[in-house]
């Protein structure tokens, strides 16, 4: 099996404006099975969308994105399924505040993969469980914490088998002390074998957990490689200054 | 009966007496009128407020657009055509124009139930349309950004939300609904206000009547907001959840308030 065939997801010279403003310019990259990624740099530099346009909550204004190498913007392309295959997880959590922890996590379920409830209540328990939210399925999201609630997103998205999980700044509306329970939740995930790209400013989390880091800046990936040897001797100046200025708080 | 000496209460309770299942049944009316306008009107602003939603963007196809586009102007007028005329004008143009260019007589009741409740579709298409925009776009993307469609993500998770925030404004537009149903006596819809009329032209008596009516619909609009106050609580949910299992004993129920703290094991 070739290279290209063995990724989840490929990336191909995808740009986005918005408006005059160029937020990605002519992005390249693929995710493989298995891989964890973490996307790091500074605000505005792209990083969140790129994560959107991968799963079309933006649209692309030119490239592709390939899932198993099949264009997901082609014509009859089902892009429900391919979302309930490539999960997604905030920054602000987005729990449907209408709804219980527990049916938060069944909802989506029944409704897309068309699961019973019962199965589904089953699926839904046990990623409760794994996250350690169990004791809290009758609770709405406002009587949660904001770590609780990502715990019960990161449960959502799970309990729809994804193949690919992306984080968007998982813990970065999250107070300091909350950080800790996410990430722990997080690092479980990974070495549990999931793929997933996380956007993040957490440089211990890229650093210790993640097969690769990619370095955005400016709209272009400026560089990407094994996370010790990108925070030990990154490449390119961006990089350093950018490194420099994070570690140093 | 009181005589043009009797005092104002011998009056009212002349009236009472003598007209008393009259001015309920008029009542009846009123509230029949005023609950099914609200209603059909909310089904209608749901529709409406519903379309008039849906992003613009040329996606779906060019005909999808267009369409959509149509729809949207179409609605539009509908909307600023009914909020920009008084109803008592609507129910005369409705009324007469059915018979006249439709040669169509509308029942007096059927005739007050369209037109209350396409005037109320119109103010609520546009509470609607505030409310689904009042939520938060997160909702919304996240149950895109899981698998599902539009249309389920918003049955599912936005409108529940809209409707929620937006009871308190359906609730007045029954309350003003109650009282503006009494335009139709222009139709002779024999709701609370004709009977009322009536009544009083019969014996000259305009005050004492229209006193006891004040009063009917005191009650009635006063009873409907206690009521949706209440209904608005009962779907908030309760301020407490229970946590199941503790970690020392794992059969528990632990009832918590919303800040976290325990209330009782």
């Amino acid at each position: 099996m070739s290279e290209e065939n063995a990724a989840i997801l490929q990336v191909h010279h995808l740009s986005k404006s918005f408006g005059d403003h160029e937020v990605l310019r002519d992005v390249d990259f693929a995710v493989s099975r298995g891989e964890v990624i973490s996307i790091i740099g500074s605000s505005g530099s792209g990083k969140s969308t790129l994560l959107r346009c991968m799963n079309l909550l933006e649209k692309p204004t030119s490239g592709e994105v390939l899932f198993h190498g099949e264009n997901i913007r082609t014509p009859g392309f089902n892009l429900q399924t391919y979302r309930a295959r490539v999960g997604m997880v905030f920054q602000q959590f987005n729990l449907f505040s209408n709804m219980t922890a527990l049916e938060n996590c069944v909802v989506c379920q029944m409704k897309v993969l068309h699961r019973s409830r019962v199965q589904a209540q089953n699926i839904a328990m046990a990623f409760l469980e794994k996250v350690g939210m169990s004791a809290y399925v009758k609770a709405k999201p406002r009587q949660l914490y904001g770590g609780q609630k990502q715990r019960v997103a990161i449960a959502r998205a799970l309990a729809m088998n994804p193949e690919v999980l992306l984080f968007d700044e998982p813990t970065s509306a999250l107070d300091p002390e909350m950080v800790g329970e996410v990430l722990a939740v997080m690092k479980d995930l990974a070495s549990s074998g999931l793929t997933m790209l996380v956007v993040t400013h957490e440089m211990g989390f890229a650093r210790d957990v993640s097969d690769r880091v990619v370095f955005m800046d400016g709209g272009v990936i400026l560089e990407s490689g094994d996370p010790e040897v990108l925070f030990t001797h990154p490449t390119q100046a961006r990089t350093r200054d950018f490194l420099a200025r994070i570690l140093e708080n | 009966m009181p005589t043009a000496q009797s005092g104002f209460f011998e009056w009212v309770f002349f009236f009472i007496k003598t007209y008393g299942t009259l001015f309920l049944k008029g009542a009846g009316t009123t509230l029949l009128i005023a609950l099914t306008g609200t209603l059909v009107g909310f089904i209608i602003g749901l529709a409406v407020g519903y379309v008039r939603a849906i992003p613009r963007d040329r996606e779906g196809g060019a005909v999808r657009y267009w369409l959509l586009k149509l729809a949207r102007t179409l609605l539009g007028v509908y909307i600023e055509v009914f909020r920009s005329t008084p109803m008592i004008v609507q129910s005369m143009v409705i009324f007469y124009g059915a018979s006249s260019v439709l040669h169509i007589n509308l029942p007096y009741l059927l005739a007050g139930f369209i037109i209350v409740s396409i005037n109320t579709g119109a103010y609520l298409s546009e509470i609607v349309r505030g409310g689904i925009q009042s939520v938060d776009p997160g909702q919304m993307e996240a149950a895109l950004a899981i698998g599902m469609t539009y249309g389920q993500a918003m049955l599912h998770v936005v409108l529940p939300q809209a409707i929620r925030n937006i009871l308190p404004a359906l609730g007045n537009e029954f309350v003003v609904n109650i009282k503006d149903t009494s335009v139709l006596n222009v139709i002779s819809v024999t709701e609370l206000y004709f009977v009322s009329k009536s009544a009083a032209g019969t014996y000259f008596k305009y005050f004492e009547v229209f006193f006891i009516t004040s009063v009917i619909y005191f009650v009635m609009t006063f009873t409907v907001t206690r009521f949706l106050r209440w209904v608005e609580k009962k779907m908030d949910g309760p301020q407490n959840y229970a946590v199941h299992g503790s970690q020392t004993v794992p059969d528990v129920e632990i009832e918590l308030n919303a800040k976290g703290g325990a209330l009782s094991e």
